[in-house]
């Protein structure tokens, strides 16, 4: 078999074009962020949803127009998994002992078909006002935490480049969910703090080599020493990414609907954690221009 | 790195052995005398139920203990023969004007004990400022959490007889925060029961109906329960709910429908014999909740201490009630904030999905490792698999809850855990190009890992900490599975991946090794 990470790829040439590739990327995605916006679940936006079964075959338009006669203000119903289930996301969220249970009798006799209400979530507006805010916190606060161990273990310069090689994956996540218009809820959450986890796992492994690098040798042109450390560590970013996108894949294909947008988001995310890890974060070294003499310091001092 | 003593070896695989043990009974129907009983806790999204979030609503509360305190003080002004001007009460505070002359009497009435009482050494339930002639009075922010605490206590132990007397299954019902309580109901599958009952405060008075020639002053008008009447009911209260000792649901042949019974205690007997001896031929009103229920006629002294509740219920309502009635009035409203429920033919398809994605996963990836490298990927599997087994037994052990993403999280756990076995074996086939002698090759490509390892898996651990600590319900699920991940992966690969790699390498001796 032919190794192909014999030849070394000179990954620091064209770190230029990647960064304009990069940041188009990123501008896009906060472009429609701000345009488009997320299409946030009722997590951060209040509401109900339920995931409702029927005995017969129906379409969705259906159930909606007999739904908005319900007046439960903005209705929105989609296929969930075959063509008798189906999620209703409703903008109407109210405590009331009889809320749910009207719903279902008036669905019932409308459609004239037996409905199995499989799963309801009602988010009333305190509550996705408080998960809104600890779920801005919680990324805020692993990313600060981060920085921290990474300024803690390494330079400076390691810890502001693995940051910024997070927020670039943080926006492109964030961008990918604005365009293609998923689902944004808590688990969305959970899957951005694993990719930011998983990111920033991937970024150290390479960083650790150039630090190790860094005080073997000081005398090499630090292109070389970084790009020497990325393909070193080239053949594990790539198969811990594949095992990794192997068990995401079990999980989008066969896991239901639920975990669906959940797996997108942790597929996506390791994609570009990688991308992001090589061409991203390495050459910010370069760019903040890494102190070189690691040699121990000797005190002199009489 | 190599070199394992007995007692490591033996340690190791006692660790495993434990790991088993606590593994079997999740796959058991039955438990067994040999065996530990525990089974990891499946979260209300696998085994189906409803989740409630509610919150304890104080506003109404403080404004009627502010109404009462209004009262007494009213009441001790004009015994002390201080006037007063303008007297005006609001959700929050009460204020009236007095004269200048005034105002040292009236300080020392608003710190008397019998109207602003000592709470401790330096609180007292009122702060008051009066500016030139207005006086303000509210009450002091310590009694407002000492009001809204008890109310919470309160609140906890009636919701928890009332659902305790619907015989639900394990319910958990515990405080959240300062004014919330959440409800988690294993196995409901349709909430709407247990919503009425915690919807209802249950706050049950009798009053008469006012005469036609009463003045408009003394009667509030009500609506009745369906909302078709309005009733002038007096304000003078003639018995409260406080003196209620039973309430049972009955059924009344003569009208054919569900009526509930009550008793009441000797006091409140005897204040309803007084009551209704003299003002036979009147109307009583029964009141729930400032809605009139029924409002019948008194034909006769009521003495004993019973009485009938009748208002067209069904008999479930009827039998509503008459559980909220003896669980007495919550001491303010409460209203449902969040509601998650899943049906349990969801939750189980969501753990078949699960295993199947699990199962197909880890195939895939061991596969792929296993063609990678060879007899070292075999190694790799094992502690693979070993990881799986200890993960799913520390979650056990810690009676941690699997949820839905915590499933997502064993899978992932699955892809994540092999990469500190690729990180490992690409180290060590570096060494191998430099170094002659196999042995050391392989034990500096351990010893050269570990740091990265740490500091890689460390950044990981952070983010689940973090999602741990911020995350509710499932999301805390993930966290949890994710962290011990993390943990067993590197005990798998690094100690017990090791001890596979050194028995092999140290039987080939110094034969040729490829990795």
């Amino acid at each position: 078999m032919i190794n192909i990470y014999k030849e070394k790829i000179s990954f620091l040439k064209h770190y230029k074009k990647f960064y304009f590739f990069s940041l188009i990327l990123v501008s896009v995605s906060i472009f429609s962020y701000f345009t488009k916006g997320l299409n946030l679940g009722i997590d951060f936006k209040g509401g109900t949803i339920i995931e409702m079964q029927f005995n017969d075959s129906l379409s969705s338009s259906k159930i909606r127009s007999s739904l908005i006669e319900l007046n439960l203000g903005d209705v929105k119903v989609k296929e969930f998994g075959d063509d008798k289930t189906f999620l209703a996301i409703l903008e109407k969220k109210s405590g009331e002992s009889n809320f749910i249970s009207e719903i279902k009798s008036s669905l019932e006799k409308k459609l004239n078909n037996n409905i199995n209400f499989r799963r309801v979530e009602m988010v009333g507006p305190k509550i996705s006002k408080e998960l809104t805010q600890t779920g801005i916190y919680a990324v805020l606060i692993a990313l600060v935490l981060m920085l921290f161990y990474i300024w803690l273990r390494f330079e400076w310069q390691f810890s502001l480049g693995a940051i910024l090689a997070l927020c670039h994956d943080v926006f492109l996540t964030l961008g990918a969910f604005s365009i293609i218009g998923f689902e944004f809820n808590l688990s969305i959450i959970a899957a951005i703090l694993t990719i930011v986890g998983y990111s920033m796992n991937d970024t150290v492994v390479i960083y650790d080599r150039i630090r190790e690098n860094l005080k073997r040798d000081s005398e090499i042109d630090l292109t070389n020493l970084i790009n020497n450390s990325v393909n070193e560590t080239l053949p594990r970013t790539l198969k811990t990414s594949v095992t990794t996108l192997l068990a995401l894949i079990a999980i989008y294909f066969f896991g239901g609907e639920i975990l669906k947008g959940f797996s997108f988001a942790l597929i996506w995310g390791v994609i570009i954690g990688t991308y992001s890890s090589i061409f991203i974060a390495s050459p910010l070294i370069l760019i903040f221009n890494v102190k070189r003499d690691w040699s121990e310091v000797i005190d002199n001092t009489p | 790195m190599l070199h394992f003593s007995r007692l490591k070896i033996f340690s190791i695989f006692f660790l495993i052995l434990i790991g088993f043990i606590y593994f079997i009974p999740n796959f058991l129907n039955s438990g067994t005398s040999y065996l530990p009983n525990k089974k990891v806790v499946l979260g209300l999204d696998l085994q189906g139920g409803s989740y409630l979030l509610l919150e304890v609503n104080s506003k109404p509360l403080f404004k009627e203990k502010l109404e009462l305190k209004s009262f007494d003080l009213r009441k001790k002004l004009r015994a002390e023969r201080l006037d007063y001007e303008n007297f005006k009460i609001n959700n929050q505070e009460i204020f009236f004007d007095i004269n200048n002359s005034n105002k040292v009497n009236l300080q020392k009435i608003l710190n008397s004990n019998d109207i602003n009482q000592k709470l401790n050494e330096s609180d007292k339930e009122l702060s008051f400022q009066i500016n030139q002639n207005t006086v303000q009075i509210k009450f002091s922010e310590i009694y407002l959490k000492r009001i809204k605490k008890n109310a919470m206590e309160q609140s906890l132990e009636i919701i928890r007889s009332r659902i305790d007397e619907l015989g639900t299954r394990e319910p958990t019902i515990i405080a959240q925060g300062e004014d919330r309580i959440l409800i988690e109901l294993p196995g409901v599958k349709n909430p709407k029961k247990i919503k009425d009952i915690i919807g209802t405060t249950a706050k049950l008075t009798f009053k008469f109906l006012a005469n036609n020639d009463a003045d408009p002053n003394s009667f509030d008008k009500l609506q009745s329960k369906n909302n078709s009447e309005t009733y002038n009911v007096e304000k003078k209260l003639a018995l409260s709910g406080e003196h209620l000792t039973d309430a049972q649901p009955g059924f009344d042949n003569l009208n054919n429908s569900s009526v509930v019974n009550f008793k009441l205690d000797s006091f409140g007997s005897k204040k309803f014999a007084y009551a209704t001896k003299n003002n036979i031929g009147r109307r009583l009103a029964i009141i729930i909740d400032n809605k009139v229920v029924s409002a019948p006629v008194v034909r006769d002294v009521i003495a004993t201490g019973n009485g009938q509740i009748s208002g067209n219920f069904s008999v479930d309502e009827a039998n509503n009630l008459a559980i909220v009635l003896r669980s007495g009035a919550l001491p303010a409203p409460m209203s449902i904030i969040e509601e998650r429920t899943v049906g349990p033919d969801l939750g189980k398809e969501s753990i078949d999905k699960g295993v199947v994605s699990l199962v197909i996963g880890f195939v895939l990836v061991i596969l792929y490792i296993f063609l990678n490298y060879k007899v070292f990927g075999l190694f790799a599997n094992v502690s693979l698999l070993i990881n799986l087994i200890l993960l799913l037994a520390i979650l056990t052990i810690i009676e941690a809850t699997l949820t839905l993403p915590g499933i997502a999280g064993i899978i992932l756990t699955v892809g994540m855990a092999v990469d500190a076995n690729v990180l490992i074996y690409e180290r060590i086939k570096e060494e191998l190009n430099i170094e002659q002698n196999i042995i050391i090759a392989f034990d500096n490509g351990y010893k050269k890992v570990l740091t990265t390892l740490l500091d890689a898996n460390i950044t990981t651990l952070i983010a689940a900490f973090v999602l741990y600590f911020v995350g509710s319900g499932p999301i805390k699920g993930f966290a949890v599975t994710l962290a011990v991940g993390i943990i067993t992966s590197l005990f798998t690969t690094f100690v017990f991946g090791r001890l596979l790699v050194s028995i092999y390498v140290r039987s080939k001796k110094d034969k040729e090794l490829k990795i």
